[in-house]
């Protein structure tokens, strides 16, 4: 949704793209590692954007995704000897795929509330699962395996280390929005948004609309996974807890902070987000969502369009 | 405007009204006014405001210019239900009585209210059930079971439960038998008789050349016309333009 | 299967007492939703508030029945608190808003349980012991009392309801809010009243099911999700139906924990729920709008 000058835009965007791959040669570890979580959870905060933002479905499912995605790539990992990158990719974005067309058939009939209600229920079956089939999951202890190596069978073959990760994530992260940005801009992505506007009018009209439904829950849903086998990749464990449904309220903040319907809106917002739970754990140690919380709560009364809403406005002032 | 003598002291003054549903501009500037215990009539087609007039008198859509004025203070922008305890009553197109509701719970929304004991309460239930017998007799029955015209009895009788000094009538006659147009402007005329004021919007027009003193009259979201009804009684053509009948 | 007859009564049992308590739970949820159409996420933080005002009054006094009357009107207080500060300005906006400030509530409050009362669960001790025999257990009769207690509050809020002159302005807020107001009742004065009650009733709820399980802050969780579950399952805004529902899936879930492990009873609600959003959107326990 981006009216800025394809110019100032494309300028805009080399500049925080040169950032971020510069980053992390002059950050510290830590720090490092903050920008590419920064860049993961701004993937799976993406991903729900096409929901929220484009299509008007506020999803609570997105961690079911992103569990899945990573259990996915845990399995691959943990099956296949030796670790193959490309394979963990692979068995991620089909289990969150798979785990999209699930849910996708059940909720996508419902409207609103209905649906949000549902995807929160189906994060949470899933979570239940996961949790208490031990044998398959590791139940409440999770999974933990080894980062595989960059590479392509036959032709090469580098471990990964900081920095590298670093770069395969942004890599990943920059590609997944440009196409999630083609998709948006595209007609099916207008169909999306005009069922957002008016859903009986966009029916009316002759779109199938639970198709075009479906299909944004699946893409949605495949995103969201990318960014779980990312995140596997990087922390190299795979736990229930990032199934629950709170994670998936979490995502919601990102959004809602960022801006909903920009695409970057929410990687604003889940860096903003970070940043904040980062500052206010020195103070409050692990009651940081006390403060993060009323900020938000402010921001939905207050600032319903999110970061990126609000300075566009004293921009065009 | 052609003349039609206006109040000295208005009970109820609209003022320049602009008045907007999502980006449609119904009202462009609507002026009116209704002296106490006076029955004014606004008549005009389908679509052209009528409703939406009424309904920013009693603060159920807030006009983006213009002022609504009672008893001389300025009314613009309160809450529907302030303007009820000060005297306002309504009674809107399709009635909207409350279906899950008896019909003596539905007056109750009316006659609850602080400062009034039970002696004056009985006193005006007895009143409007001899007003409207049926409604006695239905008295404990769910309003959604009444019949449309027995729904449109208790949709006044729920406003007079207030004890307004105006009422707010919105195509009363709607969808009813002429046995039940009669008894409506019966009810009309009692009203006035008490000294209740009324501003009916209808589409009726014998029935609002009878009831009425004054008359407006609307075209395109603006009052175009005003007279007496014993003027507008006397040169139908006038009529005939602005209603197209 | 060799399951007894005494585990099917026993299961019964624990079914309707969970499903009374839910049921209180519930009822609050649907009042809310069915007046203003609020998806309060915060619920069941204001069920588990109501359990820690409760320890903190049981032990500064040592009477369950003040920590429970205490409790409800404490939570009450703040249920109409953040009504008017939270959900007062978001009248008119897209629901949806409701669900995400409900939501970002619910965090602030469950850490700030956190803050203060740490992660270790506290105890309410029941207000008398006493058990009879049930077969081979020793059923506490505690347990039957909690679920007349929230039968009678229940009863006492459809009293209310059905009778009053509030009772009337709150159920034709419910049905028709415009009018309402134009009848001179005040809906927003109404809207914090009925937020106030659902929360005191919640409150109610998590001292009544204190002594069942641990308080803790975590405890609103599980709740608001079964709550919602049961409020889309009776009907949203059918207090008859969340009723129903609630002791209908409870009853499932405690037949089914004979089978599965009690976390994996849970499965059974959200079943009941997706079959019940398949066939019967509007409620399982409302009758199919003709």
């Amino acid at each position: 949704m981006s009216r800025r000058a394809p110019v100032a835009f494309w300028t805009g965007f080399g500049v925080v793209l040169a950032l971020l791959i510069v980053a992390p040669l002059v950050l510290p570890e830590f720090w490092r590692r903050f920008v590419t979580e920064i860049l993961i959870w701004g993937l799976l905060a993406m991903s729900s954007d096409i929901l929220i933002g484009y299509t008007g479905m506020i999803s609570f499912g997105h961690s079911a995704f992103f569990g899945l995605g990573m259990y996915g790539a845990a399995a691959a990992l943990l099956s296949v000897r030796p670790p193959n990158l490309w394979l963990a990719l692979l068995y991620g974005l089909v289990a969150a795929a798979v785990v999209a067309v699930f849910v996708a058939y059940f909720s996508t009939r419902l409207r609103d509330i209905y649906f949000s209600i549902t995807t929160l229920v189906f994060s949470q079956i899933f979570y239940v699962i996961i949790f208490t089939w031990t044998a398959v999951t590791g139940g409440e202890n999770g999974l933990t395996f080894s980062r595989p190596a960059l590479g392509i069978p036959g032709l090469f073959s580098v471990a990964f280390d900081s920095n590298t990760l670093h770069w395969f994530v942004l890599a990943v992260v920059t590609v997944s929005y440009l196409v999630l940005r083609r998709i948006t801009q595209s007609p099916f992505g207008m169909v999306l948004q005009s069922i957002r506007e008016n859903e009986p009018r966009t029916r009316a009209v002759g779109y199938a609309v639970e198709r075009y439904k479906i299909v944004a829950v699946m893409l949605s849903g495949v995103f969201a996974g990318l960014a779980g086998v990312l995140y596997a990749l990087q922390n190299r464990f795979a736990a229930p807890d990032f199934v629950f449904f709170v994670v998936s309220g979490e995502v919601v903040i990102f959004n809602v902070m960022g801006g909903i319907g920009t695409l970057v809106g929410p990687i604003v917002g889940a860096a903003f987000f970070l940043l904040l739970r980062e500052g206010f754990s020195r103070f409050f140690t692990e009651f940081y969502l006390i403060p993060v919380g009323i900020i938000f709560t402010a921001m939905v009364i207050f600032m319903p369009q999110g970061l990126l809403g609000f300075l566009r406005r004293r921009l065009n002032q | 405007m052609s003349g039609g003598a206006s109040p000295a002291t208005p009970l109820v003054t609209v003022e320049g009204i602009h008045t907007y549903y999502g980006k449609s501009h119904i009202l462009h500037g609507v002026s009116l006014e209704v002296g106490p215990g006076e029955v004014v009539g606004l008549l005009g087609r389908n679509g052209v405001g009528k409703s939406t007039t009424l309904k920013t008198v009693m603060g159920l859509v807030r006009p983006s210019q213009g002022e609504v004025r009672y008893e001389g203070g300025t009314i613009t922008g309160l809450a529907p239900h302030r303007l009820a305890r000060l005297g306002i009553g309504y009674v809107p197109e399709d009635r909207r009585i409350f279906r899950l509701l008896t019909v003596m719970e539905n007056l109750r929304t009316g006659l609850d209210r602080t400062g009034v004991d039970d002696q004056r309460k009985q006193a005006l239930l007895d009143k409007v059930y001899q007003y409207f017998p049926v409604l006695a007799d239905r008295r404990n029955q769910a309003g959604g079971t009444l019949s449309g015209g027995e729904q449109q009895m208790l949709a006044i009788a729920r406003a007079m439960m207030l004890e307004p000094k105006i009422i707010l009538l919105d195509e009363p006659t709607e969808g009813l038998m002429p046995r039940m147009v009669t008894q409506i402007r019966q009810i009309i005329e009692a009203l006035h008789r008490e000294g209740v004021a009324i501003l009916l919007v209808e589409q009726n027009v014998p029935l609002t050349l009878e009831a009425c003193q004054r008359i407006y009259l609307m075209e395109k979201g603006m009052v175009r016309h005003q007279a007496t009804a014993a003027a507008l009684r006397a040169d139908a053509a006038v009529i005939h333009q602005y209603m197209g009948v | 299967m060799p399951i007894l007859l005494d585990q099917i009564v026993i299961q019964t049992i624990n079914g309707i007492v969970t499903g009374m308590i839910l049921a209180l739970v519930a009822s609050g949820l649907t009042l809310i939703f069915g007046i203003m159409d609020v998806v309060n996420f915060a619920h069941g933080e204001l069920f588990m508030l109501g359990a820690y005002v409760g320890v903190t009054t049981i032990v500064a006094t040592g009477s369950f029945w003040l920590a429970l009357l205490v409790a409800t009107v404490v939570i009450g207080l703040l249920g109409a608190i953040i009504q008017v500060t939270t959900l007062r300005p978001l009248l008119g906006r897209d629901p949806l808003t409701t669900i995400l400030a409900t939501f970002g509530l619910s965090l602030v409050l469950q850490n700030y349980a956190l803050w203060q009362f740490g992660p270790v669960a506290r105890k309410i001790p029941e207000p008398f012991t006493g058990h009879f025999s049930l077969f081979y257990l020793d059923y506490p009769w505690y347990r039957l009392v909690i679920a007349g207690l929230s039968a009678a509050i229940i009863g006492a809020l459809w009293l209310f309801l059905k009778f009053g002159t509030y009772g009337i302005w709150i159920r034709a807020t419910t049905q028709d809010r415009v009018m309402a107001s134009a009848m001179g009742i005040p809906v927003p004065w109404v809207h914090t009243a009925v937020f106030a009650i659902g929360a005191g009733m919640a409150a109610a709820s998590g001292v009544l099911f204190g002594p069942l399980v641990g308080v803790n802050h975590a405890m609103g969780l599980d709740w608001v999700l079964k709550a919602f579950i049961v409020v889309v399952v009776g009907g949203m805004g059918n207090l008859g139906g969340s009723i129903a529902a609630a002791i209908f899936v409870s009853l499932l879930e405690a037949y089914a924990s004979l089978w599965v492990s009690p976390a994996q009873a849970v499965i059974v609600s959200f079943v009941v729920l997706i079959l019940t959003l398949l066939f019967r959107p509007t409620g399982l326990f409302v009758p199919t709008p003709k």
